[in-house]
């Protein structure tokens, strides 16, 4: 099949893209070298949807952001993902920075972002009552928020391919040729044609860039750890908490996350393996000490789970999102660090346009439906919807996951949707089995089960999350000899 | 939505909640329900195949499903109502509960008395913040004990155990048994979690090594675990980097504590003890809400299911005595018991004096002591005292002292426990 556009990656940038070229009648394949989407930086960031005051203005950083900001509230909707628009604080701890809150929110004025204020004194007491003593000033941007990336990326994606776009997961893109005006694309299985290619290959944009001969940038990995704590603590602040750059640091931001955790990080780690995605003795305290300069945090004891993500940035410091100087039908949508999450669909946007500038023709389709086709999901739902949904689909009525309460049906659904999830980590970004306070120790090996049963697998070789990361090692009484 | 009545109302169907919903009904309780979230009763019994349980109760040796079973035979002989795969999802202020399941859908039920026995779960990685990488192959040992006893997996072939805590020795032993190599137990601690009677049976039998004063400092692997860092720590806890050595394995399973799972208890408002993690609760198990009682290891986490139950059946007796005299209850002062010196918590926090012929404390204290004595002081005298060789935090002290000392001498308001030297006499 000669496909239109094939897009590389399927990330949260990958899948904005696909998403919106499937407006149009267009043969469009998103390949994947992970065996899920929103598998890299996607999947470990901030969840910030970013107002768009600190990027430097006129940059595509400042214009994507505020664009993907002020579209956000739309696309949530119509893809069914929780956000909430809860503002930002960017507080201050010294007079001496209060001239810096102050460039901060002019720089945001001139990028566009509205409703900008900077608060003092009882007010900004009475928003957050649970800052330090030592915040005294902050700049509020009401229109910043919080969502679950993987989430977002996830039913992007999923739309994307309900309008007819193919997803290929568990392709690593390993070469690319282009012959007679039409780019070879080769994974260790297949060969896709195509006559336009998007590289929103994230980490590994600059490989793929080379693949087409085009070395005119080179991703360099910043490592973030993060800790998330424990829901009893997710309103110990109301809005994301950021801090000043300072002489002590870039500051890390203290933030409830869309499901109600409280979520601590990131620090800022230059790194050179693009898979190292360990967290360090260092970097957990390093964050959880300066968090503190902004709000005074729960014991360690109620943290629940830590991890660290790498920000796929490029050495030119700004988005990359041009076509590539060889060819111009190869197209980068590169270097997406933050704010790339809210970026995205305006990243996808942007795209599509120098497609066409390219030679792409687009026809809209008539039957583009940009809505998700699943409904609210069951944690949404209200009592009465709830129980109408058990009356017709008992396993809606049975709880697996006690700590997130995610039942049996959330667990199939997630199975047996659009793009459904074939291992643990996958149950877990779709229903949220698994990322409560016990982490999984009560309902993995149910989930185990399912998974086997759904995917007519044996129970062995249910992985975490693809590739070796099998959970189990045989049944039990096969290898006695070893030790008797 | 569907409003369900019951006089009592039981949530957890382990030996905790079975043991209580047995004592109610034979105070005379009719109308009980026990709202069990797995779906048959008995709670973690059913994976602890191994012996050693009911030794204290039943005065004989049996293993956890053995003795899971005496209970749940006994609530089927009584008719006691019971929901299995329900969850409890929200607790009142008013006690009423709000529960789900496939049958009835989202359903409220308002009793007139409560008994909280959700038990306890397992402490994770996240709250001891080991850094590295998060490849396949870590488990907490309740999971890896589910795994291997309830499906039949092995979750791995090459262990190493953080944690001495009861399940982690006794799932040393069980993967030694099924055929892994276990190659080693690491405690932070200078002593055991567990009961001595694990580490002799579960570790010394099999030469499987106890090193204690170690942590995990890393892991390494990235989609199935390849190793861990270990290192010995300091008196601080904090491990000592130039004692780091490498252990290759598949599998890290982690015994580093239970926690209770008091999530219902917090959101109705109860008052939970930030020593034991647990409602704070009077000698008749009753908690800081009138008529909600709690038993067993929502409690405080305990060594032994024998006391489990025997806790149980005082929390279900004094139900029934609540729901028996529901309007009339006795109006008294309430005598604090406090933690004293090497003491950390005690069980009852506090009782309330009604004539009762014996009280039952229990407690943990906060290191290793020998030839001690536990002594209880009402308002600073002391009023009884019992002889220890060996006190350890990894194994819970019970003391059951007369009723009579509430009364001498008069007006007790405070009791205290205390571990005291033998030799000093102070």
């Amino acid at each position: 099949m000669l496909y239109d556009v094939v897009v590389i990656g399927a990330g949260v940038t990958g899948a904005f893209i696909a998403r919106e070229l499937s407006r149009y009648e267009l043969k469009v394949c998103m390949l994947e070298k992970e065996t899920d989407v929103s598998m890299g930086t996607s999947k470990a960031n901030s969840a910030i949807v970013h107002a768009g005051f600190d990027a430097v203005p006129n940059s595509l950083k400042a214009q994507l952001n505020v664009r993907g900001n002020k579209r956000m509230p739309l696309i949530a909707q119509e893809l069914g993902v929780d956000f909430k628009q809860i503002g930002s604080f960017v507080l201050c701890h010294s007079k001496e920075d209060i001239p810096k809150l102050e460039e901060l929110m002019k720089r945001g004025i001139s990028n566009g972002v509205e409703g900008l204020e900077i608060i003092t004194g009882d007010r900004l007491k009475a928003m957050e009552p649970n800052i330090t003593a030592e915040s005294i000033a902050a700049l509020y941007a009401p229109t910043a928020g919080i969502i679950c990336p993987y989430e977002l990326t996830l039913h992007a994606a999923e739309n994307a391919v309900e309008n007819g776009v193919d997803l290929k997961l568990g392709h690593e893109v390993t070469s690319i040729r282009f012959d007679s005006n039409i780019f070879i694309i080769s994974s260790a299985q297949d060969e896709f044609k195509a006559k336009f290619i998007v590289n929103a290959a994230g980490l590994y944009a600059d490989t793929v860039s080379m693949m087409a001969g085009d070395n005119s940038f080179s991703i360099k990995p910043r490592r973030g750890e993060y800790v998330l704590f424990d829901k009893a603590h997710g309103n110990l602040v109301n809005r994301v908490i950021f801090q000043l750059p300072s002489a002590k640091g870039k500051g890390v931001l203290v933030t409830p996350t869309v499901d109600g955790n409280l979520l601590v990080g990131p620090n800022a780690e230059e790194i050179q393996d693009k898979q190292d995605t360990a967290t360090t003795c260092s970097g957990l305290s390093e964050i959880l000490r300066t968090a503190s300069l902004s709000v005074s945090l729960p014991s360690t004891g109620d943290i629940i789970t830590s991890f660290a993500g790498l920000r796929a940035g490029a050495d030119t410091g700004d988005f990359i999102i041009r076509a590539s100087e060889g060819n111009k039908r190869f197209i980068h949508a590169a270097g997406i660090e933050s704010p790339g999450l809210t970026a995205a669909p305006a990243i996808g946007e942007r795209v599509v346009k120098l497609l066409e500038e390219s030679g792409l023709r687009l026809v809209q389709k008539t039957n583009y439906n940009p809505s998700i086709k699943y409904g609210k999901a069951a944690r949404h739902m209200t009592g009465d919807e709830l129980n109408k949904l058990i009356r017709q689909h008992p396993e809606f009525g049975r709880i697996v996951c006690r700590c997130e309460k995610i039942t049996e049906g959330e667990i199939l659904s997630s199975i047996h949707r659009t793009i459904g999830a074939t291992n643990l980590d996958a149950v877990k970004r779709r229903t949220r089995a698994g990322m409560g306070r016990c982490q999984g120790g009560f309902c993995s090996s149910r989930v185990v089960e399912i998974l086997s049963r759904e995917l007519k697998v044996p129970a062995e070789e249910i992985t975490k999350f693809g590739g070796n990361s099998r959970l189990l090692m045989g049944r039990t009484k096969h290898n006695l000899e070893t030790n008797c | 939505m569907n409003v369900k009545k019951a006089d009592l109302v039981i949530i957890g169907g382990g030996p905790a909640g079975m043991a209580a919903a047995i004592e109610a009904s034979k105070n005379g309780i009719r109308d009980i329900l026990i709202l069990e979230r797995e779906n048959n009763l008995g709670g973690i019994l059913h994976q602890c195949i191994h012996n050693g349980f009911g030794l204290h109760y039943f005065g004989e040796e049996l293993t956890g499903p053995e003795y899971a079973w005496r209970f749940i035979d006994e609530v089927h002989a009584r008719n006691i109502s019971y929901y299995v795969e329900t969850t409890v999802i929200n607790f009142g202020p008013d006690k009423t509960i709000t529960a789900i399941n496939s049958q009835e859908g989202l359903f409220i039920i308002k009793p007139r008395a409560v008994v909280l026995a959700m038990g306890c779960r397992e402490r994770t990685r996240g709250a001891l913040n080991i850094p590295g990488t998060r490849p396949a192959g870590i488990y907490t040992a309740g999971l890896a004990q589910k795994f291997v006893n309830m499906e039949g997996f092995m979750p791995g072939k090459s262990v190493v155990i953080l944690g001495s805590g009861d399940i982690g020795l006794i799932m040393a032993r069980r993967m030694f048994l099924e055929g892994a190599q276990v190659k080693m137990v690491c405690e932070l601690m200078p002593y055991s979690g567990g009961l001595n009677r694990n580490i002799v049976q579960c570790l010394e039998d099999f030469d499987i090594p106890l090193r204690l004063k170690h942590t995990v400092v890393a892991i390494h692997g990235k989609e199935r675990l390849e190793g861990v860092t270990i290192a010995q720590v300091d008196e601080h806890r904090k491990p000592i980097m130039e004692t780091c050595e490498t252990v290759t394995c598949d599998t890290l399973l982690l015994s580093v504590g239970l926690i209770p799972e008091n999530e219902l208890t917090r959101e109705a408002g109860i008052i939970v003890d930030r020593r034991t993690s647990g409602p704070v609760v009077n000698d008749c198990m009753e908690t800081s809400m009138e008529g909600v009682f709690a038993c067993g290891n929502v409690v405080h986490v305990h060594d032994l299911v024998d006391y489990v139950s025997r806790e149980g059946a005082r929390a279900g007796e004094c139900a029934a005595a609540y729901i028996t005299a529901e309007g009339d209850k006795a109006e008294g002062g309430e005598i604090q018991i406090t933690a004293g010196k090497c003491v950390r918590y005690t069980v009852p926090q506090k009782i309330v004096p009604k004539g009762q012929k014996n009280i039952r404390l229990f407690f943990r204290v906060t290191d290793i002591f020998r030839k001690v004595k536990i002594v209880v002081k009402a308002n600073g005298e002391t009023v009884f005292e019992r002889k220890r060789n060996k006190v350890t935090p990894g194994e819970m002290e019970s003391l059951e002292i007369p009723g009579s000392i509430l009364n001498s001498p008069t007006n007790v308001n405070e009791l205290l426990v205390e571990v005291q030297n033998i030799e000093e006499g102070q």
